[in-house]
């Protein structure tokens, strides 16, 4: 009697982990069923919960429809963070095998991690059947080739290496709107200018747009070369131009809103330029969004040019979708991604999203004046890859330099933000 | 032997979900969590690649987890001496037979029912950093504008944006959630010291002074542990009131261990994050386990 009280005990405790540990297993699921003869619901896993980015997902979803009428989408958006809540619900499903039939996730690096995991399927296949190399530019498809494979398809494009400025303040402060500065030195006796004004010169928030701001510094600082280097190795995170760069954002910083880490997110920054109160905010162009949401004319409000010393680049980040490994329906997951991919789909979402179409022959003959300009400088600027928003780094790499950029906001040691930075960079080129 | 099952059996059947349920929910995943803390596993890449205890002597030699460290001393010597500062001036204000005592009971005990996150969501505004001296200043919300506009405007500070002593300004928020429920401590313990003690020292001679002393203080000692224990604790764990504060959880400024433990598992580092919840356990189990041994032994006596 007391044995099989154990054996019960034993039994339920097991049955418990189990369940806990299950699923990892061998899914081996029929991915080489065609997406046309899907059925069923598609289980679609964002950060798109509000805003701009909702709207954007359900224009995208009416495409989706329309292009499958037997498949029904199931909306898995988690709110909150710029993301950061969804990565982690995400990791746990994706540890626990249980993966949605697609996921947003930054293309570039951030996918790294995924990759290593073995937890995404290659879509070389996809691409082909779909001729879509030929429709994303090749600077792109570079940049989401690993090893030779391609793992996620791009749904649009941002631009992070964009300043918007106040009109007015700018005029008050004896700025030429139309000309913006030629390059970081020149802004920053722009800033000078501003501050003298009386006005706040640059708005930023918390952590991430420091790093984006901190990127940026580094970008026009280094040229394309040395910044691309910073992340292959190819630049010495030692060197004197890197600790001239560093300083050079010390005296940018010098110039924001002292109440910039108590900012919720980038949106009350970039309200401080709408409300008069502060002259420039770096932000990505999801900013074009923001704008034109609150009524906002472009030229006569509000303006926006390349940050300085960055003019003929284009900092890029963008969002792309996946097909997991043991996706509950991988048909129709692939239905979904031919909708992302098809130029229909990427202009229906785009023009509300406030961002460019990946897809090169997606119709954008009714886009913002902004949206037309960005598209433009993508066909022809250098592309060089985000840090803050990984493209360019891993996530725990760009965990690790956002707290030293954090630190730096406090302390404002060069050498120790310039020493972690490179003890950062070695330890993750191994 | 049908007997003795008798006599036990129908005990273990009514303990057996809890047991299993404690059993695999809690210390299992103890176990599990300390193996994955040894392993480096750094990424989301699954790897079972024993590396003993280098994950805990590189995070102890981190400056930055270090620093956390540091702040979490900040935080739990202010919060604790906050809490049984203010909990013991209230409970002593109104163990004096003094009107409206429920009324103050409540309106003290109520920021307890609020939860850290509501109330940090409120504490993040009234915390901003912005002063009416600075640039912008125009825009200052918060303590800082009320300070001002009583004629305090010197008094104004950087509240949490300081990488120092940023830390102590979220115990400001917590203190003020955690004094009632140390006074409703404090206040039983008053009431539970019989009027006829402070009668006799009063009829032998004792002053006021002497009366708290030798009489009243020995007999809240208990009651001061308890609450030295369980806001102790709650400040070794608090994380809710710091991330509804703070917006970005990377800030350097008010890293915690428990907040650095989200941002090294939100960066798929899985093995610093179980080690650094490990060394979070080992600090809570120093400051619980003690007071469990004396509780027990109390209770046998």
């Amino acid at each position: 009697m007391r044995r099989s009280f154990k054996l019960l005990a034993a039994a339920a405790t097991l049955g418990l982990a189990l369940t806990g540990c299950g699923g990892s297993g061998d899914n081996s699921a029929d991915t080489a069923a065609p997406a046309s003869e899907a059925t069923g619901s598609v289980g679609v896993f964002t950060w798109w919960a509000d805003g701009s980015e909702k709207a954007g997902l359900d224009a995208l979803v009416d495409v989706f429809k329309t292009d499958y009428p037997d498949l029904t989408f199931d909306n898995l958006a988690v709110a909150g963070g710029a993301g950061s809540q969804a990565k982690s619900v995400l990791a746990a499903q994706l540890k626990a095998g249980t993966p949605p039939d697609s996921f947003q996730a930054h293309a570039g690096a951030e996918l790294q991690d995924y990759i290593d995991a073995d937890q995404l399927e290659d879509l070389t296949g996809f691409y082909e059947e779909n001729d879509l190399t030929s429709q994303f530019p090749a600077d792109l498809i570079d940049r989401l080739t690993v090893d030779g494979k391609i793992y996620s398809v791009p749904s649009n494009i941002h631009r992070s290496n964009v300043v918007w400025a106040n009109v007015d303040v700018l005029k008050d402060a004896g700025i030429d709107p139309e000309k913006p500065a030629e390059d970081l030195d020149a802004w920053i006796a722009d800033l000078e200018k501003v501050k003298k004004s009386g006005k706040t010169p640059l708005a930023v928030a918390g952590s991430w747009t420091q790093v984006q701001l901190f990127e940026n510094v580094l970008l026009a600082s280094l040229g394309v070369d040395g910044y691309n280097g910073l992340w292959d190795g190819a630049t010495d995170w030692k060197g004197e131009d890197v600790t001239k760069a560093i300083e050079s954002y010390k005296t940018v910083l010098s110039y924001t809103n002292s109440d910039r880490d108590s900012l919720s997110d980038w949106a009350p920054a970039t309200q401080l330029v709408q409300d008069g109160a502060a002259a420039y905010n770096l932000m990505g162009d999801w900013a074009e969004a923001k704008f034109t949401l609150d009524g906002d004319k472009a030229g006569t409000d509000y303006t926006y040019f390349p940050m300085p010393g960055t003019a003929g680049v284009f900092n890029f980040l963008a969002d792309s979708f996946t097909l997991p490994v043991g996706a509950p329906n991988p048909a129709g997951a692939k239905a979904w991604l031919t909708t992302i991919g098809s130029a229909e789909g990427q202009t229906a979402f785009n023009k509300v999203k406030g961002s460019i179409p990946a897809n090169t022959t997606a119709k954008t003959d009714d886009f913002s004046e902004y949206q037309k300009s960005a598209i433009d400088d993508f066909s022809k600027d250098q592309i060089v890859s985000s840090l803050a928003h990984g493209a360019a780094v891993p996530v725990a790499w760009l965990n690790e330099l956002s707290t030293a950029v954090s630190k730096f906001g406090g302390d404002g040691n060069v050498a120790t933000l310039q020493e972690s930075a490179g003890a950062t960079a070695e330890k993750f080129a191994e | 032997m049908l007997k003795r099952v008798k006599h036990w059996g129908p005990g273990l059947l009514l303990l057996a979900p809890t047991i299993i349920l404690v059993g695999v929910f809690v210390y299992w995943l103890i176990i599990e969590n300390f193996r994955v803390s040894l392993t480096n596993q750094h990424t989301a890449k699954p790897s079972d690649k024993y590396v003993g205890f280098d994950n805990y002597t590189n995070l102890l030699a981190d400056p930055n987890f270090q620093h956390s460290l540091w702040n979490l001393l900040i935080l739990t010597i202010v919060f604790l001496g906050g809490t049984l500062i203010f909990g013991f001036l209230w409970a002593w204000i109104l163990d004096k037979p003094a009107k409206g005592e429920g009324f103050f009971r409540a309106v003290y005990l109520f920021p307890m029912a609020v939860s850290f996150i509501a109330s940090g969501v409120v504490w993040r505004w009234l915390l901003s950093s912005l002063q009416t001296d600075q640039p912008g200043g125009e825009r200052t919300t918060g303590l800082n504008r009320l300070l001002d506009s009583v004629g305090l405007g010197f008094l104004q500070n950087d509240w949490w944006s300081n990488p120092t002593w940023g830390i102590a300004a979220i115990a400001v928020p917590a203190i003020w959630q955690l004094s009632g429920y140390v006074m409703a401590l404090f206040l039983a313990g008053f009431r539970g010291i019989p009027e006829e003690l402070r009668e006799a020292a009063r009829i032998d001679g004792c002053s006021e002074w002497k009366l708290y002393r030798h009489v009243i203080f020995p007999q809240l000692n208990p009651v001061m542990l308890s609450a030295v224990i369980i806001i102790g604790h709650m400040s070794l764990k608090l994380f809710d009131l710091i991330r509804a504060i703070v917006p970005d959880a990377n800030t350097y400024d008010v890293q915690v261990p428990a907040t650095m433990m989200w941002v090294k598992y939100i960066g798929s580092d899985y093995a610093d994050a179980a080690a650094i919840g490990m060394i979070l356990l080992v600090l809570v189990a120093i400051v619980v386990i003690p007071y469990l041994m004396y509780t027990s032994r109390a209770e046998k006596r």
